[in-house]
């Protein structure tokens, strides 16, 4: 019997480890070291350079261009969405009219937003990008197009004009992420007690006081999580970059991410330990993040 | 209510300004805050329909008309943008590859997902944990600091742009979440049924794809439907790993052609693209919607 549970183990566990074994960890282990050397991605020669990748990347003003953008998303995104997010689960969940028997309730057709705030969600990031680089087109683009029905000569070009450009990618960014917060925050707040709600309510507290002081602090722990979440997605925007922008990565390298600047050193500049030592930096900075976020949300905690 | 509130009104903190009697404060305030509020709610409802409404009509619409008329309904329904989409810009053999990889990626995931979360959720032995947190780290990793290496583990291989490759990449890559997911369901299984059936004599693969697995539905259906989504919709992996013109995915295609031939092609046939690429993750979310957004949502609940 003991002899049968072992061989049971192994010959479940054989195949699932050896695939992650070979095409998730083998990876991240040499990742490390290739950084080390001065590997082009198309010589069979791999020269030990110490850390030289890096020095170059600590001098590298395109690096440094890439890197503030996404701590631009880092900061943007997380407040705009979570905000956003908030907002649409209070309306969903408790901002409805009071009816009979019924003392907490969401606004009529909850549900249905609920359904279509979602939809984005679910979307291909290449669909959402492609999508809105037509709605984004200066021309005949559903963007400018109904603000000429409107009466406005618009004439924009959101995605071809290097101060609008960024903006218009965080536009597309909050667009896609906000559902997600909306049921997550939606699954929180049913959570909340309602006869919570209904003795702040009977005391005359009104929707701003029943949130701020209510909500928002039993909400802070899921809060935080999504905090994280959209931290993960700003580290990232390589899809939107890259199928969207002008360039990509333009104009004047205004949308450039770092994920775009390591695909695009390389594969298609044949420097893939360089673009390896961007995915170490990477690494360095979400940890950074995580880190922050926890002593942050831990001085707030303390708060309420 | 109202008189309740009132009543408690000389004890509220807030009442700061008595020159204004607060019951009408409360019903003004709620009024313009719910107009505000409803009007925002449904603008974003319009800011997430209305584009999806405006690609579908644009599909149907010849080139001239998408550039004159942008937001008219088109004159005449263009269904020759959607067979050309299909035949001459590729859709069709693009929508059969993402069917293939996803296919083979969710089966396996599925399969050799549950197999490990069983396994490591219900038997005792040396590395039990070692081998969960093995797989727990890979959710913690950005997938761009391993794109390089696994490049050239492909390349090495001879996986690169086949079929195959991208189905054991996307597997594991799939598995992290996988795990961690299962794991935590088959704990949460009755042990006695399983104790029965291996009294009785059954073997321990037999209990679980006799017994565990058909319990465990709920949880499989679950990451089930998240891994389906996450696979037909990837397209990092393959950009980087499946260069063949003639194996390239829907979401490969799809940026391929918005990017290569951009505004100089067939708009029409684009779009009509687009919603191929579309419609069978809408037609799963609107069936399983509340499925999908339990599994989409579950990591983070947890």
């Amino acid at each position: 019997m003991r002899h049968g549970k072992y061989r049971f183990i192994v010959s479940f566990l054989a195949l699932p480890v050896a695939i992650y074994l070979v095409f998730v960890i083998w990876p991240y282990v040499q990742a490390i070291g290739l950084s080390l050397t001065d590997w082009s991605g198309l010589t069979p020669t791999q020269n030990f350079v110490g850390l030289a990748n890096y020095v170059r990347l600590v001098q590298d003003p395109l690096f440094w261009i890439s890197l503030w953008h996404n701590i631009i998303l880092l900061i943007v995104l997380p407040l705009v969405t979570l905000a956003l997010g908030l907002f649409f689960a209070f309306m969903i969940n408790v901002g409805g009219k009071k009816r009979k028997n019924v003392t907490i309730a969401g606004v009529r057709g909850s549900k249905f937003y609920q359904v279509v705030y979602f939809f984005p969600q679910v979307l291909s990031i290449t669909v959402i990008a492609v999508l809105w680089q037509f709605i984004y087109n200066p021309n005949s683009g559903a963007l400018n197009s109904a603000l000429r029905a409107v009466g406005l000569d618009a004439n924009i070009g959101w995605l071809s004009d290097s101060r609008l450009a960024l903006t218009s990618i965080i536009v597309v960014m909050v667009w896609w992420q906000v559902g997600f917060y909306v049921v997550l925050f939606s699954a929180g707040m049913s959570a909340i007690p309602s006869d919570i709600y209904e003795a702040v309510l009977i005391d005359g507290a009104n929707r701003f006081t029943t949130f701020f002081r209510i909500t928002f602090p039993l909400m802070w722990d899921t809060i935080q999580t999504g905090w994280v979440y959209l931290g993960i997605v700003a580290m990232d925007g390589f899809a939107i970059v890259q199928i969207m922008t002008v360039g990509p990565g333009g104009p004047d390298n205004s949308t450039t991410v770092v994920p775009f600047y390591l695909w695009d050193s390389a594969f298609n500049h044949g420097q893939a330990a360089y673009g390896t030592a961007m995915g170490v930096a990477m690494l360095i900075v979400t940890l950074l993040f995580a880190v922050l976020t926890l002593r942050f949300s831990r001085r707030e905690r303390i708060e309420f | 209510m109202t008189s309740q509130i009132e009543k408690t009104r000389p004890g509220d903190a807030a009442a700061a300004k008595p020159t204004v009697p607060r019951p009408e404060k409360i019903e003004s305030e709620g009024g313009v805050l719910n107009v505000f509020s409803h009007a925002f709610l449904i603008l974003w409802a319009a800011m997430v329909v209305l584009p999806m409404l405006w690609a579908f009509m644009t599909s149907f619409k010849t080139n001239a008309e998408i550039f004159t008329a942008p937001w008219s309904l088109p004159t005449k329904l263009h269904w020759e943008n959607w067979t050309g989409a299909w035949t001459t810009a590729n859709f069709g053999s693009y929508f059969i590859n993402s069917l293939i990889v996803v296919g083979g990626g969710v089966v396996g995931t599925m399969l050799i997902g549950s197999m490990a979360a069983y396994v490591l959720a219900r038997f005792e032995f040396p590395g039990n944990r070692f081998i969960y947190y093995l797989f727990i780290s890979g959710m913690t990793f950005p997938v761009f600091l391993a794109l390089v290496p696994l490049f050239f583990v492909l390349k090495n291989t001879g996986l690169l742009a086949s079929y195959q490759g991208l189905i054991l990449v996307y597997i594991g890559y799939s598995l992290p979440f996988t795990v961690f997911f299962l794991t935590a369901f088959f704990r949460t299984l009755p042990t006695s049924i399983a104790e029965a059936a291996l009294i009785d004599g059954c073997g321990h693969a037999g209990v679980f794809f006799k017994i565990m697995l058909p319990l465990a539905r709920p949880g499989l259906i679950s990451i089930g439907i998240f891994n389906v989504l996450g696979q037909w919709n990837q397209y990092l992996l393959p950009l980087v790993l499946n260069s063949d013109k003639d194996k390239f995915v829907l979401t490969q295609g799809l940026a391929d052609l918005a990017v290569n031939q951009g505004y100089a092609g067939n708009w029409g046939q684009l779009f009509a693209g687009l919603m191929i690429a579309t419609i069978p993750v809408l037609v799963v979310y609107i069936v399983f919607q509340r499925q999908v957004q339990a599994g989409m949502t579950a990591g983070a609940v947890k």
